[in-house]
């Protein structure tokens, strides 16, 4: 039987012991989808250093590189762009029609493969940290 | 009775376009990551790197239609969670007008650097 949550007029985070698959995966692709928002405009920021020059963009984004912290965060980011494009599929396909059925095993499919594509680049988004 | 929020407009077309940009963003922003840091790495990252990459008019014009997608598809996204949250009246104007001139801003900006790496004069 499909699953189904009373989202109410506005939506009460403070329920959150109640929620299903499919309300923690709402919570998560707009988690996700606000911390890219987020970096897109950092992003840019940071490349627009290619204005000032060769030499001010080379600098700015090996200093920004050589630290371990940012290394860092480039796998959190890997991890949440990864999920968003894994879910935003599902919602595209459900949207569709197609696995409305088993729309809680593929947001538990989402999260699995999530965690094992984050976990497998680490290795090559911390290389040269050291 | 209190009023049920939704940032679906009935006849709008805005929810097409999000799910339109969010099919070709899937595709690109893998692409975007699997290049930069699995076939490039984030330690070799330099000026002539980028604007070799630049000079060729494929990818620019996918880079800046990236940019374009990618910031409607976020700002828009930003936009209907305010509003399922309650955002109504003035608050609602003056929150669209806000991410409007944002993304004016992000779009120009990032097309000047792309311009710059592409070694197009205006920039």
């Amino acid at each position: 039987m499909s699953q189904s949550y009373n989202r109410g007029t506005i939506e009460s985070f403070g329920r959150w012991r109640e929620f299903s698959a499919g309300m923690w995966a709402w919570i998560f692709h707009k988690f996700t989808g606000w911390v890219l928002v987020g970096y897109l405009f950092t992003h840019i920021a940071v490349l627009s250093t290619a204005m000032e020059g060769a030499e001010m963009y080379t600098n700015t984004i090996v200093t920004l590189e050589g630290l371990l912290l940012v290394r860092i965060l480039e796998v959190g980011l890997l991890a949440v762009a990864v999920f968003h494009i894994l879910n935003g599929l599902r919602l595209l396909l459900v949207d569709l029609g197609v696995g409305l059925e088993s729309q809680d095993k593929s947001f538990y499919a989402s999260v699995i493969l999530t965690g094992a594509i984050t976990v497998a680049s680490v290795p090559t988004f911390i290389a040269g940290a050291f | 009775m209190a009023e049920h929020y939704s940032s679906f407009t009935k006849g709008g077309r805005l929810w097409l376009w999000q799910r339109i940009t969010a099919a070709f963003l899937v595709v690109v922003l893998a692409f975007h990551f699997f290049l930069l840091h699995f076939v490039y790495h984030a330690d070799e990252v330099t000026f002539g790197l980028s604007s070799a990459r630049m000079q060729t008019w494929t990818y620019y014009s996918l880079m800046v239609l990236f940019l374009i997608t990618a910031t409607f598809h976020g700002v828009n996204g930003v936009y209907n969670a305010l509003i399922n949250q309650g955002l109504t009246g003035t608050k609602r104007q003056v929150v669209k007008g806000t991410l409007i001139v944002a993304s004016v801003i992000l779009l120009v900006q990032g097309i000047r650097t792309a311009n710059a790496w592409a070694g197009i004069g205006v920039f």
